[in-house]
């Protein structure tokens, strides 16, 4: 699947809120729109779906024009060839499960695939629900029949708004595995609109970070990671870092595996079918990570790294404060107490060490 | 035995009007559900004056109108033969327009109630317009435009005043049932006037509880 390319040069006012994007974005697999509620993540998706008519400016994919206000030219949403999945599902409530995959495959764009509803089923493990009315449907099912509904119109873009959302742990950990195999299934690069970290660093292989209607950063996520402290702008899991990482090692009787994070090594108990090579990303919740001073002596903590301290943030409101700090090219956050801050006499370009208690793989959602 | 005449035409009255209605009625109310201009409010208050005006107000200015030397009714004559006034197809159109808020208002309810989003997904999944209006607005409103069908046939049995006005009372033509009561009472008929009026009362009760069972949320909001 080659990499097409999303021209977006649009502006969008409202009373309270006004939108403006003017970049080209790479689309290749999953690629998270990221961002705090409110920095018009959302209204961006919709305007590339061409739901919000009052957006000005141009909005180009893959050679195609979809929008050029100067021109007054605006192609409608169902000749966009993009399959939009919402927040809320919105299954057709008037048609069972199976009447709205057919409503999908009865009007999909044939662009060179033909909609395959048993596969769907199948892929999306919708057996069985086929008969059920929509509204009858758990919170989990009827997004897994949304994905469903989706993929089978073929579209030649996949926009998902927060398909996670509401849903409680049990039910994101039984959609997970489902949007990770959203590619293959669709194959169509994929938007993927979300606010939690975790979860973009779970999905998706590029990023555009949003703030106050402007896109801040675009581009693979690791460079992205290493430019801008992306934990604050992380909603519901609080200050927290992501890394690539790649393994070096998996030894099998201790059950742990080496990790190379920017020539330094992590530990970590191994997952379940990781091999020498894969490269995986790495979640650390910025309230694991302590900093001490000198190395410290014989500990449980097992990820202890030399690092430099980086950019600090303090305010004199809050009790805690976050430091940034930088190994071997890679940066994560510490989250720390103010009054640590000043004992420790922390300042930046100091070299310290990092103790991480807790590292996981993203995606884990424990 | 009584005459069935004023019963059959009631009948077919109130099936053409609920017919001509629904097909004047969807786009009316679509567009109202869905526009974002100032002239909403107006057509609004238009679509509602039935409502609140005496039907002889009514009554008096569709005459006028369906007179065969207005431009209206001349164009009727010159077109049919017939005049337009005094009537069936007389009644046909001041039913269409007496009976207009009871057909569109039950449907922007429906259709405001359906709201954007279905309509969204539709369009998202390649359906125009059209195609999402038919098979997904309207089946989603369903129990709506069932609603406003049956409060429509049966206001439009019910009126008087704007039919005898314009109709007068014809055998056949133009004498609904409401006026068959009206000249059995003049005539001191009370039997006949009972068994007419007791049968609009019963069928009249009958469709209010059906409206309401089966759906509470789509009442008329003005009246």
């Amino acid at each position: 699947m080659s990499a097409d390319r999303l021209s977006l040069d649009i502006a969008l006012a409202r009373k309270t809120f006004s939108l403006n994007v003017r970049e080209t974005l790479v689309l290749d697999g999953v690629t998270a729109v990221f961002g705090p509620s409110g920095s018009g993540k959302t209204t961006l998706l919709r305007a590339i779906a061409g739901l919000e008519s009052g957006a000005e400016g141009s909005i180009c994919f893959a050679e195609t024009v979809w929008r050029d206000s100067a021109e007054g030219n605006f192609v409608p949403a169902h000749q966009r060839a993009v399959a939009y999945v919402f927040q809320d599902a919105r299954l057709f409530s008037h048609l069972d499960v199976r009447g709205n995959l057919d409503f999908a495959a009865k009007r999909a764009r044939k662009a060179g695939r033909a909609p395959n509803v048993d596969g769907a089923v199948e892929a999306f493990g919708i057996q069985g629900l086929q008969d059920r009315r929509a509204d009858s449907l758990s919170g989990g099912e009827s997004r897994r029949v949304a994905l469903a509904r989706a993929v089978l119109s073929c579209p030649d873009l996949m926009l998902l708004d927060e398909p996670l959302t509401g849903l409680d742990r049990a039910a994101r950990r039984e959609i997970l595995p489902f949007l990770k195999r959203l590619p293959e299934q669709s194959a169509c690069p994929i938007l993927y609109v979300s606010h939690d970290l975790e979860e973009v660093a779970a999905l998706a292989s590029r990023i555009v970070v949003m703030r106050e209607g402007q896109v801040l950063a675009n581009g693979p996520i690791g460079e992205v990671g290493r430019s801008l402290d992306l934990g604050p702008l992380s909603e519901g899991a609080g200050p927290a870092s992501l890394i690539e990482v790649q393994v070096t090692r998996i030894d099998t009787d201790g059950g742990l595996m080496a990790l190379d994070a920017g020539g330094e090594v992590l530990r970590l108990p191994a997952a379940p079918g990781t091999q020498e090579g894969d490269r995986l990303r790495l979640f650390i919740d910025a309230r694991d990570v302590a900093i001490a001073v000198e190395r410290p002596g014989p500990m449980s903590i097992r990820n202890i790294l030399p690092a430099q301290v980086g950019r600090i943030v303090s305010s004199d409101t809050a009790a805690d404060a976050l430091v940034d700090l930088f190994f071997g090219g890679e940066m994560i956050s510490a989250q720390i107490t103010r009054q640590a801050l000043s004992e420790l006499q922390l300042e930046t370009g100091q070299q310290v060490f990092a103790l991480m208690k807790s590292v996981r793989l993203a995606g884990d959602f424990r | 035995m009584p005459d069935l005449g004023p019963v059959l035409l009631s009948l077919h009255l109130a099936a053409v009007t609920t017919v001509i209605l629904l097909m004047i009625g969807v786009p009316l109310a679509y567009w109202l559900a869905t526009t974002k201009t100032g002239l909403k409010p107006v057509v609004e208050a238009v679509t509602a004056l039935p409502l609140v005006l005496p039907p002889t107000v009514i009554g008096f200015y569709l005459l006028i109108l369906m007179n065969p030397s207005a431009p209206m009714g001349g164009a009727w004559v010159s077109m049919t033969g017939g005049s337009l006034s005094f009537s069936f197809a007389g009644l046909v159109f001041a039913s269409v327009i007496y009976s207009l808020p009871f057909m569109v208002q039950p449907l922007q309810s429906a259709f405001e109630a359906v709201g954007r989003g279905p309509m969204e997904v539709a369009a998202t999944l390649g359906a125009s317009k059209l195609d999402a209006i038919w098979n997904v607005l309207l089946p989603q409103s369903a129990r709506g435009i069932l609603t406003a069908c049956v409060l429509t046939f049966a206001h439009t049995i019910g009126e008087f005043g704007v039919v005898l006005m314009v109709g007068g009372n014809i055998p056949d033509r133009t004498r609904v049932i409401s006026i068959a009561i009206y000249e059995h009472v003049e005539s001191v008929e009370y039997a006949e006037a009972h068994i007419l009026s007791a049968g609009l009362l019963i069928f009249s009760f009958v469709t209010l509880i059906g409206v309401y069972a089966l759906n509470r949320s789509y009442r008329l909001r003005v009246s």
